[in-house]
């Protein structure tokens, strides 16, 4: 049982495995597939959007940065063009044009320096005392010996704080001085600075050693990274975009363009996963939707599944139970034909016997047997093989009545009529027994169409083993009739002491009785199994060991017409 | 009374033959046959069998269309359907059909005397009042009444 239990739930286990499986792929996969495709092109046309995005970005800020370098270029070039080396050269008046530049840009402009061509600063307006300054090895000097304009790196210098120089040579009668202005570090750096998108987002301006020109908000080696490739880079591009793995923050998109006709890298970086939140997200929420989708989508399959196979299983159950059944069914019907076979055969041999007993005794009648010691033994041998012969017809005629066809004739029975009738047969058997019989009928129930002498016999039956169950005892029997539905159903209760469920299941089958040897034939109940199927009914029993037993028998309304009612013999 | 006439019909021969043993045993005349036809035929030449057991379940003719015969070829002589059937109709539709009575078999061998001296009393009265009637139309027709 255990066994059998254990295969039909990994049974029903495969089962749900298999569908949820099916489930799954035509379900959970279109989901997917779909999800995966619109994911794609949407990641797809973001990226483009972004790049696109931060490249406009990245370009307006570089003709920001531009066109602030050219335009502090441009007021010191025209400071430089329109006033004479002399008049600079004076540093009253150059502290004039310091102030009318800061007040014209604010503290942009931090000092002004004129500077003749041996790097001597000749003149100087500012907050540092930087009169007579050499700068013949300055870098932008040099520079500016060669080129007409000069905007240099960033770079600490004698003051030693960061700034970088805007200058512009002059010639006077070929003689070459420089004017310049010293460039306030913190404004330009704010341009840069300024540049800020989503959390991660920023920027900062290298020269072409790669040395930062502005301060980056975060840590950036320029040696790691694409830097130096984006420096090395000659392409046509105003912008160029690369994404690139770094070890220590992930996936990083670079945005760079060059500033100051290719002296500077303007550098735009963000982490990927920040600039494409938006993506990021839309994944998440479709990967949490697909995720719910298929839990639900199982669970509901899982718990739809259980059901179906539960139905399945209660209806192999059923079925089953039907097949037994119909094999129990079969087999009384095969034993039934069986025993009228034997009940004929058997019958005219007994016979004989008793009728050559018979014979004998006429035999010992005669005068010279009639002084033999033995002849009442031999009386009560003889009277024995006919007491036993008679036994042996009982039997037999049980068998037949069990296996014969309905010969009985089909007439409309009272239930309760007969049932009073049959406990008024049975009342002095009762009393002796010390049992008393209670019945409860209901009134007015249909007529039914049986043959009298069985669902007599049936009843007498019953009542009968329940009055032989509790002989010792004694105790009660009840009988109830109802109508329900399209039969009738009779119950006869005893509270005996019960039938062992071993042999519950057997109860019905020929031969088989608990009573001693000799006292049952163990064909009584098999005799009521066939009059109520052959009647269209059933029969059923349920009991419970020292508390009782209950005989339940439905009879059928209308007249049971198939071809089970020839089914034995 | 006369002794009884009995007739024996049965297919089983130990059957018969002890069965005649024990009749004979109890002064009666009998005639053992041993099937349907046997009878039928010996019926015919022994006019004056007043019984005939007759078994039911035999091979050839059967129980019931003997006793059709029977009556056919002698309509007085009674007959006692002897059965191991354990369904009475059988024995029930051979009264309809003239029988006088039905035993069960293994049967009783002093209620078979019983009822062969009851069918054999049935025919001679019967037979007494054919006689009767009889006298009476010879006596009519003759003009004595």
């Amino acid at each position: 049982m255990y066994n059998g239990e254990k295969r039909r739930s990994s049974y029903l286990m495969l089962f749900i495995k298999n569908r949820i499986g099916t489930v799954l792929i035509f379900s959970v996969m279109p989901l997917i597939l779909v999800s995966g495709i619109i994911l794609y092109q949407f990641k797809a046309s973001h990226y483009e959007k972004i790049h696109a995005h931060l490249g406009t970005l990245v370009k307006k800020h570089k003709q920001n940065i531009d066109s602030f370098l050219n335009e502090k270029l441009g007021d010191i070039h025209f400071i430089a063009e329109i006033y004479s080396f002399h008049e600079l050269g004076n540093e009253t008046f150059l502290k004039e044009k310091l102030e009318t530049l800061q007040q014209a840009y604010g503290p942009v402009f931090v000092d002004l320096g004129v500077v003749n061509s041996h790097g001597v600063q000749v003149a100087y307006a500012g907050p540092f005392k930087l009169g007579k300054a050499v700068y013949s090895d300055a870098d932008w000097f040099k520079e500016a010996m060669k080129r007409e304009y000069v905007i240099s790196d960033v770079f600490l210098g004698l003051r030693g704080l960061p700034h970088f120089i805007v200058a512009v040579r002059k010639s006077v009668n070929g003689d070459q001085w420089v004017l310049r202005a010293t460039i306030d570090f913190a404004a330009f750096n704010d341009l840069v600075e300024n540049i800020r998108i989503g959390e991660t987002g920023f920027a900062f301006i290298l020269n072409k050693e790669g040395d930062f020109q502005t301060k980056p908000l975060m840590d950036v080696i320029p040696e790691k990274g694409p830097y130096m490739d984006l420096l090395e880079s000659d392409t046509k591009e105003e912008v160029q975009i690369v994404e690139k793995e770094d070890e220590l923050s992930g996936n990083n998109i670079y945005v760079s363009a060059f500033l100051k006709n290719g002296d500077w890298l303007l550098v735009y970086q963000q982490k990927a996963s920040d600039a494409f939140s938006a993506f990021t997200k839309a994944l998440r929420v479709s990967v949490i939707i697909i995720i719910l989708g298929s839990i639900g989508t199982i669970a509901l399959a899982f718990v739809r599944f259980k059901n179906m196979a539960h139905h399945m299983e209660k209806a192999e159950h059923e079925r089953r139970l039907m097949n037994e059944q119909i094999i129990e069914t079969g087999k009384l019907a095969v034993v039934g034909e069986l025993a009228a076979g034997v009940a004929h055969e058997i019958n005219n041999p007994v016979a004989i016997m008793v009728e050559e007993a018979g014979w004998i005794e006429d035999l010992l009648e005669e005068e010279e047997f009639k002084e033999s010691e033995n002849i009442a033994e031999f009386r009560r041998a003889l009277k024995q093989i006919n007491t036993q012969g008679k036994r042996c017809k009982e039997i037999t005629q049980k068998l037949l009545s069990f296996a014969r066809k309905t010969d009985s004739k089909i007439q409309e029975v009272q239930i309760n009529e007969l049932i009073e009738e049959i406990i008024t047969l049975s009342a002095q058997r009762a009393k002796f027994s010390n049992v008393t019989i209670g019945c409860q009928l209901q009134d007015g129930l249909p007529v039914i169409q049986g043959a009298h002498t069985e669902l007599q016999q049936v009843l007498l039956n019953l009542i009968n083993n329940a009055l032989d169950a509790m002989e010792k005892g004694g105790g009660t029997i009840d009988i109830k009739t109802r109508l329900n539905k399209d039969h009738i159903v009779v119950e006869i209760a005893d509270n005996g002491p019960g039938i062992a469920s071993a042999n519950l299941k057997r109860i019905f089958e020929p031969f088989f009785t608990t009573k001693p040897v000799g006292k049952g034939t163990g064909l009584g109940l098999s005799i009521c199994y066939g009059i109520m199927k052959r009647l269209g009914g059933d029969i059923e029993v349920q009991s419970v060991i020292d508390k009782g037993t209950i005989f339940r028998i439905n009879i059928p309304l209308k007249k049971y017409i198939g071809e089970k009612q020839d089914l034995i013999m | 009374m006369d002794k009884p006439f009995v007739m024996l019909v049965d297919d089983e021969t130990p059957f018969v033959e002890t069965l005649l043993k024990r009749l004979e045993k109890r002064e009666l005349n009998v005639l053992p046959t041993f099937s349907g036809q046997e009878a039928i035929e010996k019926l015919g030449k022994n006019r004056n069998i007043d019984v005939v057991v007759l078994d039911v379940k035999m091979p050839g003719l059967d129980g019931i269309e003997t006793l059709k015969e029977m009556k056919k070829v002698n309509p007085l002589t009674e007959v006692i359907m002897l059965t191991g059937h354990a369904t009475v109709e059988t024995a029930i539709e051979g009264m309809k059909l003239g029988a006088f009575d039905y035993l069960m078999k293994p049967c009783d061998i002093e209620k078979l005397m019983q009822k062969v001296e009851e069918a054999t009393g049935e025919k001679r009265a019967h037979e007494e009042k054919i006689r009767e009637a009889r006298v009476k139309e010879a006596m009519s027709k003759h003009g004595v009444a």
